[in-house]
């Protein structure tokens, strides 16, 4: 945004700022405490863990990177980069999850079992 | 060079899209990084996953040291997009102060990154002992070198580069505008880094 | 915005030998730059491969040119014949420098650079220090992959695809650091680096001279399809190259730090148990390194793609039929080539919903490419066609492109995949695409903007018997990989598959391929003389639009001037207006206003 600003609107944008500051701050003594808790389980901790760290992404990200204010270009990038980190992250988890040999799929293939040949016994 | 080029829509917005080159760049760029460190949190979670057991980041790494440095990064964000605005208040000595004291951040987060490595080192702690080793001195390792970058390109600003604020002041509020972009994200990556590697329990 | 100028062309300032030639950052000369480099690794790479058919046409016998085997050396040609490590660095080489060194700089880098900043109407590309940095830096990635052949154990031979756990393991390089570095393998990923920091900036700049710098009544619509074509490349090599640089950092560290990030546990290694940590994951390379490498072989179909459309057009004299149909199917097949990569991967082990998943991306993927296909052999429907040589290499490239799409089906699915999936069957689908297919029409380029760039045209005889000769003789080398590939012939065999049965009967194409090869590579030597005569004696161009075309580029000086425009063109219609009826000639470029 390089248009003029008047001095007060700077004014109350570097307020925002600072306010933003003691947010990020408070966010990261948050992510801290919360870490000690070791109550729930782990993926409890790691949805809390990334909500915590979501919210503290978008002030840097709305308000320092001024994206809630962009054009719609740059919410269109950062929206198809977006649609390829969660496709790179869950496509590649869902092969660790789907293997062969396992009975889940949505398209059962039955296997043959072989018996294993006796102990000593050649291919 | 028999003529000068002029290239259009360096300092001032084309009207179509709201940008100016280097604003639409820099996102270009920010884009592809995501993608790069998108890659290694995925690699992350596939070791993760898979792994029969994995290391209790807290009981490996220094807690306290990167909470700290999360703060400096932060403030360092803070103090980076307040020269911005003191170049917009056109209040050249706010800049220098506030783009003095972003450096500084960055250099006390390198020292003090310095300060885990070394310890690390020292208990004989090497990024070949353990996956989680390796995944935390790769991903820190990484995101560090993108600070010593982003200080480059500051530092740069702060000194030789900052003549141009008394000739071409819009394009120089520009260029800070964008360095701060990319200061913001190396924030960013840390806020995600630092709960990932040093928070979340093991198995 | 407003338009500039330039009378002022006063020599005062007017840059050295090194700031006009060396570093410059004119986007014309980097584009020549990133030609002339990318043509010599293209012949480079090639070279490689002529040497390998001997190989693969007379397993054993030593090779028949002496001093070269002197030059080679004992090492790699022991008694003149092929050593299988040889064999192994110049199959993973030709690929690597055929891709990242010959055909992406040359269609991106070359055609790229040089004409989006024209085609747009712009003075220059909107970062143009960038864009002689990334020139350099894509040299200096060359320099590396070069040096790759020099150090001990030689270069990389894992295959292009540099797979875990054997790229790992390859010539380690012993206890010191430097040893480890200096490596092939390790210096292949060092060399890629280099080169995907180049693509990314050079990426950057193209995406940023297409939106922003397009001149007046230049709106989307009315780009030419070659502008469309290099923006979606653009955006797939700014997107999934990340990730590769990723998979390159983790495996030099693997290489040089001894992690083990794609190694797995208890490896054993020639008898012996690995010494490292294990509990790494060899598929997450193929992961990381495929999420790029897919949607790369759009990269090298797309600027193709785009070429074609242009050379169509105007030697048709009528404008592409469906032009959007055309747009929509370029952003679609790049945004579906994101979303594909592990049909490479079928065999992996992966369960069946994954693999059927990504089976289906790939068939949805092949319908953009049919659509735009179709599009240009029905704009050849009707049209009054001028068979000069670049339309020869322009209309040979779309069976060839259709054969290598559509032998790519059976691999994409699936259950045929499992009986084809690394045969030479394989090697024939791409090549067909890449080679008669790609490298077909960036000939069709060089031939057509050769007057633009240099003002003289390529002689049209040598031009034919390059085409022909070369037509022929590129089905002769890839045409019989399928039948190889069907009989169950593998890849990346030392000795093309003499000590299997199942490759008895088809062992003689080997020799077939050779032959062809060999002529293939005669016929290029006819283009190089063509190239190199007429640049230095060649017939002068007629005037700066020889072809009559109607594209910005051919509405500058010949070649065009620094600044490319003396005033910045404002446009008035498509790019393709051909034939318009009731108009005095047969074309209508872009940038002159309604006639009366």
């Amino acid at each position: 945004m390089s248009t003029e600003h008047h001095p007060e609107a700077i004014h109350k944008q570097v307020s925002l700022y600072w306010k933003i500051f003691w947010a990020l701050a408070v966010g990261t003594v948050l992510t801290v405490a919360v870490s000690f808790f070791h109550g729930w389980g782990v993926i409890i901790a790691v949805i809390v863990a990334l909500i915590i760290a979501a919210v503290k992404g978008s002030l840097v990200a709305g308000y320092f990177m001024h994206l809630f204010h962009e054009v719609k270009w740059i919410h269109g990038l950062l929206l198809l980069t977006a649609v390829f980190f969660v496709a790179l992250i869950a496509l590649v988890m869902w092969t660790v999850a789907d293997q062969q040999g396992q009975a889940h799929g949505i398209f059962i293939v039955p296997q043959k079992h072989v018996e294993p040949a006796a102990k000593g016994g050649g291919h | 060079m028999s003529a000068e080029i002029v290239i259009p829509y360096n300092d001032t917005e084309r009207p179509d899209t709201g940008l100016y080159n280097a604003k639409l760049g820099v996102w270009l760029f920010l884009a592809s990084e995501v993608m790069l460190f998108g890659a290694l949190f995925s690699s992350y979670i596939l070791l993760r996953v898979s792994a029969d057991r994995w290391e209790n980041g807290a009981e490996i790494l220094n807690v306290p040291l990167a909470t700290l440095n999360t703060m400096v990064l932060i403030a360092s964000s803070v103090t980076m997009v307040l020269s911005w605005a003191a170049l917009k208040a056109k209040n050249f000595p706010r800049y220098r102060l506030c783009m003095g004291l972003t450096f500084l951040a960055g250099v006390g987060f390198l020292i003090i990154k310095t300060l885990e490595y070394g310890a690390k080192f020292e208990h004989g702690i090497r990024p070949a002992d353990s996956t989680f080793m390796a995944i935390y001195f790769t991903m820190t390792g990484l995101h560090a070198l993108h600070v010593i970058g982003g200080m480059i390109v500051n530092g740069y600003l702060l000194g030789p580069g900052a003549k141009m604020w008394f000739t071409e002041p819009r394009r120089f509020t520009n260029r800070i505008e964008v360095a701060g972009l990319y200061w913001h994200f190396v924030d960013l990556v840390w806020i995600f880094l630092f709960p990932t590697l040093y928070l979340l329990p093991g198995k | 915005m407003s338009a500039h100028t330039h009378d002022d062309h006063s020599h005062a300032h007017e840059p050295g030998f090194v700031r006009k030639y060396i570093f410059s950052t004119d986007h014309k000369w980097i584009g020549i730059q990133y030609g002339f480099t990318a043509l010599v690794f293209l012949f480079f790479g090639f070279c490689l491969v002529m040497l390998m058919r001997w190989q693969l046409a007379y397993p054993g016998v030593p090779f028949p040119v002496e001093f070269l085997n002197k030059w080679l050396g004992e090492a790699r040609m022991p008694g003149g014949v092929m050593a299988p490590e040889f064999y192994n660095q110049l199959g993973a080489m030709h690929g690597t420098i055929m891709i990242f060194l010959g055909v992406v700089p040359l269609a991106v880098g070359a055609f790229g650079n040089y004409l989006v900043p024209l085609q747009v109407g712009a003075q220059d590309m909107a970062f143009p220090k960038l864009n002689m940095a990334s020139y350099w830096v894509y040299f200096i990635g060359g320099v590396v992959m070069m040096v790759s052949f020099f150090v001990p154990g030689g270069a990389a031979q894992s295959g292009w695809t540099s797979y875990s756990p054997l790229a790992n393991i390859t010539v380690p390089g012993g206890a010191e650091l430097w040893g480890r570095l200096l490596t092939g393998q390790s210096l292949w990923l060092v060399g890629m680096v280099f080169l995907i920091t180049s693509s990314l900036l050079g990426s950057v700049n193209i995406i940023v001279t297409i939106v922003q710098l397009r001149a007046p009544g230049l709106t989307w619509m009315r780009l030419p399809f070659l502008v469309w074509a290099q923006l979606v490349t653009s955006f797939l090599l700014l997107l999934a190259f990340p990730p590769l640089e990723a998979a390159g950092i983790l495996q030099l560290m693997d290489r040089l730090a001894g992690t083990s990030f794609f190694l797995p546990s208890g490896l054993v290694v020639s008898g012996k148990e690995l010494v490292a940590s294990g509990g790494g994951s060899a598929l997450l390379w193929q992961h990381l390194f495929w999420f790029l490498a897919h949607p790369e072989v759009y990269v090298l179909i797309l600027p193709a793609l785009g070429i074609v459309g242009e050379v169509i057009a105007n030697n048709t004299r009528k404008p592409l039929w469906g032009y959007k149909s055309l747009v929509y199917s370029a952003i679609f097949l790049g945004f579906m080539s994101f979303i594909v990569w592990a049909h490479h991967m079928f065999l992996t082990g992966m369960g069946t919903t994954i693999n059927a998943f990504f089976q289906t991306t790939t068939m949805i993927i092949s319908v953009p490419s049919i659509v735009i296909l179709t599009a240009m052999i029905l704009s050849l429907w009707g049209g009054s066609i001028r068979f000069t040589v670049p339309m020869l290499f322009a209309l040979a490239f779309l069976p060839m492109f259709g054969i290598g799409g559509l032998t790519g089906l059976p691999l994409g699915l699936a259950t045929s995949d499992i009986h084809l999936h690394d045969t030479y069957y394989v090697i024939g689908h791409f090549h067909y695409v890449v080679a008669p297919g790609t490298l077909f029409a960036l000939f069709a380029g060089i031939y057509h903007w050769f007057p633009k760039v240099t003002g003289r045209k390529m002689n049209e005889t040598l031009g034919k018997v390059h085409f022909w000769v070369s037509l022929l003789a590129i089905n002769g080398v890839f045409l019989p990989m399928f039948v190889q590939g069907l009989a169950g012939v593998s890849r990346r065999l030392y000795d093309g598959g003499t000590i299997y049965l199942h490759a008895q009967d088809v062992l003689v194409l080997n020799k077939v391929m050779s032959h062809s090869a060999w002529l293939l590579g005669a016929a290029q030597v006819v283009f190089i003389i063509n190239f190199f005569w007429t640049l230095w004696a060649g017939k002068k161009a007629e005037n700066d639009n020889p072809w009559e075309a109607t594209t910005l580029e051919w509405a500058t000086p010949t070649p065009p001037p620094h600044g490319n425009f003396a005033q910045i063109p404002a446009v008035y219609r498509g790019p393709y207006e051909y034939s318009v009826p009731g108009a005095k000639r047969d074309f209508t470029p872009q940038h002159l206003p309604q006639e009366a």
